[in-house]
């Protein structure tokens, strides 16, 4: 069973100041970012047990809380690993605190989303959360926690365990907060069904507080390959990040700092970059000073001979789940989907997906529907400052016989270790000329075998209409003139019709 | 030139339509039968092959011909449309029943054939005339009435129900209808030996309340603006059959001129059909030169009139008789006009006690 390795980093109430950039902004996006947080957590724990998604979202009123909003009770139950009972209370009780720091690619990023939602339901109801879990032993763990915020720590207000007599294991998440449900009400529900399309294999159950019940259910049970967790690309790190390693690592030179910490970085290359940057092999790397470790951040960045980082700690849908998805929730008649190979920005691996879906259950509304993901997560902020819009708008579409009036959904995702997200809301994805460069080759892919079809389409229904003409009016002159002609039976016009069908037959 | 007695013209001419029709059904009937994709050719009507014949007297259709075929794609539904019009054609000429284009238009869609507009389906009628050469008239298919014929003419009913029986043109003090009635009639016999053509209803009354069909021994016939075809065709019988020359009178102004010039040598737009004009009719007036000789009260030419009057100095039916360049240059060089009942300034009867017998014998 793959097990989260938890570790302490730094504590904050910053968050409780700054609550906007984790998404909290107001009292219809901290309730969608809420879901939202812990949705995706969910997702995270089932996935790495290699096992299908059941998560099941319940939104119900609880009472009023000012003129425009109201408290609710969020409860969010999964299938997942479930988190061992010592990690519980710091997993949902201090903030910054997450199994999200090795690099490989997952939904959240900082281990800070579901965490945030429980500080935001807090301080806006003062009610304790409930937390029960099991990795599926013999025990369930309920906790009733609260966190202190100066302090960073969780407060235990109450502790039950239970007997697991079905070795459930999953997670339950539940607690009150404030917000206004009614005007977050699209985003969530387009949240759940974009959700679905990019989770092809994943149950997704909501009830809102009216009690209407949405429903997703899962179109497949095979599921993407799990990432694997890799060390840092030298390309893509930061003085920070090296200052981390620095702090753990167990090596006491730089040559086998290097060695041990660094994706694809091995004896040779190590060596080859030591003489490059000029720095003793035997250096310890704790007796580094800032400005040498400053100074080492930029040689990382100028030295060329390191390999490019490999895929696989990324963890791509695939082509087949991706139109499975894709089917599933837009059932268009026309679907192509393509995937690329790697490529790499910055040090950190990408892989683009698209699909480009015409016609069908697709919407036509004068524009084209674009849906936007990064790792498996719907972002539906922002549409217009995100780097697939300006491609798509950037490109011709007539070159494929396609115009915006024409119902079509395309679908862009980005798998990354590190999204080249704009802001920390993770709403959109930064224009980044290798990004920008992979989205176009792809959507261009698609849209040829679009046009291509297309054009089939066209030709079929005008070869249709042709002898739709021919068979209307071949039997009227027939009629026509025996009547004229004072004949009792109309010739026969089946020859005719048949003669047409074939090509280059019309006359012009 | 065929006298009264020949009685039999009128039947002739409407079993030759109907045998004409049934041939053109029969000749798709066989081209179907023997697996072949109907097709037919006609006289193009396009601007080009339209000439003007110095001999008839009229316009004709050149060499240029179009084929229509079932096979091509865009001609197929044209192409039913003129066998559904000839299958209707023979219906209304069989039953001895008349139809209008607006008619034509509705009835289509009783047959599930439908036209687009008014405007393709009159052109449809336009092509059976092509190709057969008979005008609509001849297949039944009728204008909306509104010329009139009044004189000492009897002619004799062909239409169902009136079989043999006859009517004196004089009858009705307000003329007769020209309509499908007396266009099928025979004549019978006249005392006339003159037809006067007139434009407008007001002078036409005025010529009969003032017996100008007993003074000057004619048949009047008030073609009402420019004559309808079926007026065309029967002032052509009058002249043809009767022997009668003919006399028009219109307004003083170019479209008055053209209604005179339509009725002598036929349109452009009537081309492919023969049997519309009586190139031996005159016009008599009011030309340009009598707005200037009786002093007429009158009219600027507007800048339409003159725009007209420059196409018609070009149009070849104009080049035929000195008269007509005559008069187009002396209206550009007065640039009045004016209408027949400016003669009414002398008094209410000095158009047909002075004016008119001069006018008929100085263009006799």
């Amino acid at each position: 069973m793959a097990q989260a390795t938890f570790e302490e980093i730094s504590a904050s109430d910053f968050f409780y100041r700054n609550r906007d950039i984790a998404g909290f902004t107001n009292p219809s996006r901290a309730i969608f970012a809420a879901i939202r947080e812990l949705v995706e957590n969910s997702l995270d724990a089932a996935e790495s047990l290699k096992i299908p998604p059941d998560i099941y979202v319940r939104l119900s009123f609880e009472g009023e809380a000012s003129k425009d909003t109201q408290i609710y009770k969020l409860r969010v139950e999964d299938n997942g690993s479930g988190i061992q009972p010592r990690f519980i209370p710091s997993a949902f009780g201090q903030v910054l605190y997450g199994s999200k720091y090795k690099l490989k690619q997952t939904r959240g990023t900082f281990g800070l989303g579901g965490k945030m939602a429980v500080l935001y339901g807090q301080i806006t109801t003062h009610q304790p959360a409930y937390v029960a879990s099991s990795t599926g032993g013999p025990k369930i763990y309920c906790f009733k926690l609260m966190i202190d915020i100066q302090r960073n720590r969780p407060v235990i207000l109450d502790r039950k365990v239970l007997i697991n007599k079905e070795q459930w294991h999953g997670t339950i998440v539940e607690f009150s907060l404030e917000g206004d449900y009614l005007r977050s009400m699209p985003k969530i529900l387009e949240y759940f069904k974009q959700t679905a399309m990019v989770n092809p294999y994943a149950n997704l159950t909501f009830v809102d507080p009216k009690g209407r019940l949405y429903k997703f259910t899962r179109a497949t049970t095979s599921m993407p390959e799990p990432p694997k967790e890799t060390l840092p690309h030298p390309y893509g790190v930061d003085v920070e990040l090296l200052q981390r390693l620095i702090q753990i690592t167990p090596y006491t030179n730089m040559l086998d700092f290097l060695k041990n910490h660094f994706h694809r970085v091995g004896e040779v290359t190590a060596q080859k970059f030591l003489e490059f940057s000029g720095l003793n092999p035997n250096k310890n790397p704790k007796k580094l000073t800032h400005e040498e470790i400053v100074r080492l951040m930029q040689m990382l960045k100028k030295f060329d001979e390191f390999l490019p980082p490999d895929a696989s700690c990324l963890s791509p849908l695939g082509e087949e789940l991706l139109r499975t998805g894709i089917q599933k929730e837009l059932n268009p008649e026309y679907l192509v989907v393509h995937q690329r190979k790697p490529s790499t920005y910055a040090g950190h691996p990408f892989i683009v997906e698209v699909g480009i879906a015409y016609g069908g259950g697709v919407p036509r509304g004068g524009n084209f529907v674009l849906y936007r993901f990064a790792n498996k997560i719907p972002l539906l902020y922002d549409e217009a400052s995100d780097v697939s819009f300006r491609v798509i708008n950037a490109m011709n579409w007539r070159r494929y016989k396609v115009t915006p009036d024409m119902p079509i959904a395309i679908v862009v995702h980005i798998c990354s270790t590190k999204v080249p997200y704009k802001t920390v809301g993770k709403e959109f994805i930064a224009d980044r000329p290798e990004v920008r460069r992979e989205i176009a080759n792809e959507l261009r892919e698609v849209a040829r075998q679009l046009g291509h079809f297309l054009s089939r389409q066209e030709h079929v229904n005008r070869e249709r209409k042709r002898l739709g003409i021919f068979a209307k009016y071949l039997p009227k002159i027939a009629n026509f003139a025996s009547a004229l002609a004072g004949k009792t039976e109309p010739p026969d016009v089946e020859k005719l019709l048949k003669s047409v069908q074939k090509y280059g037959a019309e006359e012009e | 030139m065929e006298q009264k007695k020949n009685k039999s013209r009128i039947a002739e001419k409407k079993n030759e339509v109907i045998n004409s029709l049934r041939n053109f059904g029969k000749r798709i009937y066989e081209q179907m039968d023997s697996g072949v994709f109907p097709a037919i050719s006609m006289p193009s009507r396009s601007t080009e092959n339209i000439n003007y014949d110095p001999e008839l007297r009229q316009f004709v259709l050149g060499e240029k011909t179009v084929r229509r075929s079932a096979r091509n794609i865009r001609h197929v539904k044209p192409f039913t449309q003129l066998t559904w019009a000839a299958m209707f054609s023979n219906e209304l000429t069989t039953q001895r029943k008349t139809s209008t284009l607006r008619d034509v238009y509705y009835s289509a869609q009783a047959y599930e054939m439908t036209f687009k507009d008014q405007q393709e389906s009159n052109n449809i009628i336009t092509d059976l005339e092509t190709v057969l050469g008979y005008s609509r008239e001849d297949f039944n298919i009728f204008p909306e009435e509104r010329s009139a014929v009044f004189g000492d003419l009897t002619i004799e009913y062909t239409v169902p129900g009136y079989e043999g029986r006859t009517l004196n043109l004089t009858s009705h003090p307000d003329g007769v209808l020209i309509g499908p009635a007396l266009t099928s009639a025979e004549f019978n016999s006249t005392t006339a030996d003159k037809v006067i053509a007139i434009e407008k209803g007001g002078l036409f009354t005025r010529f009969i309340e003032e017996n100008v069909h007993k003074k000057y021994n004619a048949l009047l016939v008030l073609t009402a603006g420019q004559a309808p075809r079926a007026t065309r065709h029967f002032i052509r019988r009058l002249h043809q059959e009767l022997n009668l020359p003919v006399y028009i009178f219109t307004d003083g102004d170019p479209w008055g001129m053209h209604i005179a010039m339509v009725i002598i040598s036929g349109s452009a737009n009537a081309a492919h059909l023969r049997e519309l004009n009586t190139p031996d009719a005159k016009w008599s007036g009011v030309w340009a030169t009598d707005i200037v000789n009786y002093k007429l009260p009158t009219d600027p030419l507007d800048e339409v009139d003159i725009k007209r009057l420059y196409e018609l100095q070009k149009d070849p039916r104009y080049k035929e008789d000195p008269l007509w360049q005559r008069e187009i240059k002396t209206f550009l060089k007065i640039k009045r006009k004016a209408e027949q009942e400016a003669f009414s300034r002398y008094g209410l009867t000095y158009i047909v006690d002075e004016y008119l017998p001069r006018k008929l014998e100085e263009t006799k």
